[in-house]
């Protein structure tokens, strides 16, 4: 078949027969921005699972299957959304895809390089925002962001000047450039977060919860952000939440994680089409897809049962 | 080039972080000065002392400087071993770990900015015990061979970045009880290496393992130095032997590191709070 092809958004490479106009879409290899196959990870916990009882060759109090068998592919400048409850896998796929955590079986490549094998390579396309503001807490702003600018090869003039311009346009009050980061709301430190991921230009962020426990207005700035670094700086961005308003509004296509497995993956239109229509809410699709509903801590609990 | 300064850079970042600590905690470090210089102090007045205790004829002088280069030289080595073995412990109290270890930089870069504050931070502070100490004992150093004591320091030095990087996987594997452990592996290099005594007045068998410190070494060839005068040509066979032994004890404790790295990003290890 002689073709012509090109990538659309959502992942797929898609040929057009030049003869007959048949359409072929074929999953991307190439052009994807992150490709992830059949990852699998168990934790062993509990003290038999320590590296002293390991040598002593007990076997595991017990063990958690974080990721099952789960593959996605996401595209270039894509946001794509990770949907699930507490203790679902989300932050343990995050982990995988910033070379923090090695999966058991399957493997996960960034631009086609593999997370394990090529670490280097990845760490320096990727920056992650955590649901805990990983910072030096009696550190400044400046000093914690001055810290991150010469761990990926930025000089203190150039990193200085970056910090000065991107704190500026996140709305930081200059008089707080200096103040230690315990000193700051939570919602200040998440930006400040976001500062620095801005900092080292990534191609690839992973914010797992950013928005987890900050109030609405600082809830919704980091929500711009997001959709501004997208817009701004080409960034493809995978977001793991479990607010589901959220995952709506920003997503592109959301994968729905539950025990560890994906059991949907569409755009959010996709989804609710998937569970009756455009009317539903992505409230109904996780309870149809899942069983569960999630609370606002996003804790699964089980749906109320008819009286 | 770019790609050496690029490390070089990164490097200079744990110095510049660790500085900006340090000063955040200024604090804590005079108060662990205030008990370092009284420990100082105090073991020094031991010397001071002896011949009161005694009853004997003691030469007081040599006790003082004997004791004093002791609790100097430890003072310096535990720094040294402190800010290395504790590296890990700090950012996974902070929280940062997992940040720093997704750096796209190489371990030896993370290790040698540490080392180069570790270097900075115990000269500094040893120097302000010493200056202080000196105040109030009357120490002579004519004859000494200061010189061959600084390069035998040094060259000891990079013994305990090794020990260090090693005890520094110990918050790695063990979350919860890794920083103990390194402290208990720093009280048993005290007890062993003869900081306050020959290692012969050890029991057979401690001074077996003595003989396996690198400290133990440091100490009997500064004291060689500073006590006795020995020439630095005659300390030239040490000096290389503990350089030998620090690039082995390095390579080993950055070895050490990876292993302890990759075993726990495959059990989960590196999580904030394990």
């Amino acid at each position: 078949m002689e073709a012509v092809g090109y990538v659309c958004p959502t992942a797929f490479y898609i040929e057009e027969d030049i003869y007959t106009g048949r359409l072929t879409m074929t999953p991307v290899k190439p052009d994807a921005a992150v490709l992830v196959e059949h990852i699998s990870k168990t934790f062993h916990q509990g003290e038999a699972g320590s590296f002293i009882g390991r040598l002593r060759g007990q076997h595991p109090a017990r063990e958690v299957q974080a990721l099952r068998d789960v593959s996605f592919q996401v595209a270039r400048g894509e946001i794509f959304g990770i949907l699930g409850p507490n203790g679902s896998g989300k932050s343990t796929l995050i982990r995988v895809l910033s070379t923090l955590i090695i999966p058991d079986t399957g493997r996960a490549l960034v631009f086609g390089h593999d997370v394990v094998k090529e670490d280097m390579v990845v760490k320096r396309l990727i920056n992650r925002v955590s649901v805990e503001a990983s910072f030096f807490k009696k550190l400044s702003p400046i000093e914690n962001l001055m810290y991150g600018a010469r761990l990926y090869g930025l000089t203190g003039k150039e990193a200085r000047e970056r910090i000065l311009d991107i704190l500026r346009r996140l709305g930081l009050r200059e008089s707080s450039f200096d103040q230690p980061m315990e000193e700051m709301s939570r919602g200040m430190q998440q930006k400040v977060a976001i500062a620095r991921a801005f900092l080292t230009s990534p191609i690839l962020l992973l914010l797992d919860e950013p928005t987890t426990g900050l109030d609405p207005r600082s809830k919704k700035e980091v929500q711009q952000l997001i959709l501004s670094l997208r817009d701004q700086h080409d960034a493809t961005i995978i977001l793991c939440t479990h607010d589901m308003e959220e995952a709506e509004s920003l997503c592109d296509r959301i994968a729905i994680l539950d025990e560890g497995r994906i059991v949907a993956l569409d755009t959010p239109d996709g989804l609710k089409r998937l569970v009756g229509g455009p009317s539903v809410s992505m409230e109904d699709v996780f309870l149809a897809l899942t069983g569960k509903h999630l609370d606002e801590e996003g804790e699964a609990v089980a749906p109320t049962q008819p009286a | 080039m770019s790609a050496i300064l690029y490390e070089l850079r990164a490097s200079y970042a744990f110095v510049e972080r660790n500085l900006n600590l340090v000063k955040r905690y200024m604090g804590w470090e005079i108060v662990w000065f205030a008990y370092s210089l009284a420990s100082a102090l105090s073991i020094t007045y031991i010397g001071a002392a002896m011949e009161r205790i005694s009853g004997a004829d003691v030469n007081t002088d040599y006790l003082v400087l004997y004791l004093l280069i002791g609790t100097l030289v430890w003072r310096f080595l535990s720094i040294l071993f402190n800010d290395i073995s504790e590296m890990i412990q700090w950012e996974r109290w902070e929280g940062t770990i997992e940040y720093t270890l997704m750096a796209p930089i190489h371990r030896l870069t993370h290790m040698v900015g540490q080392t180069l504050f570790a270097i900075l931070h115990g000269a500094l502070f040893t120097l302000g015990i010493a200056v202080i100490i000196i105040l109030f004992f009357d120490v002579s150093l004519e004859g000494a061979n200061v010189l061959g004591a600084l390069l035998v320091l040094l060259a000891g030095s990079f013994s305990f970045i090794g020990l260090g990087i090693m005890a520094s996987v110990l918050p790695l594997l063990f979350p919860e009880r890794g920083a103990q452990m390194t402290n208990v592996v720093q009280a048993l290099l005290l007890l062993f290496s003869g900081v306050y005594y020959p290692v012969e007045v050890l029991p057979g068998w401690m001074e077996a393992i003595a003989r396996v410190s690198p400290a133990t070494y440091v100490l009997v060839n500064i004291r060689a130095a500073l006590l006795q005068g020995e020439p630095t040509r005659s300390l030239l066979p040490i000096i290389v032997l503990l350089s030998l032994a620090g690039v082995i004890l390095t390579f080993v404790g950055l070895w050490v590191f990876r292993q302890a790295e990759l075993y726990a990003k495959r059990t989960g290890r590196l999580k904030r709070n394990g």
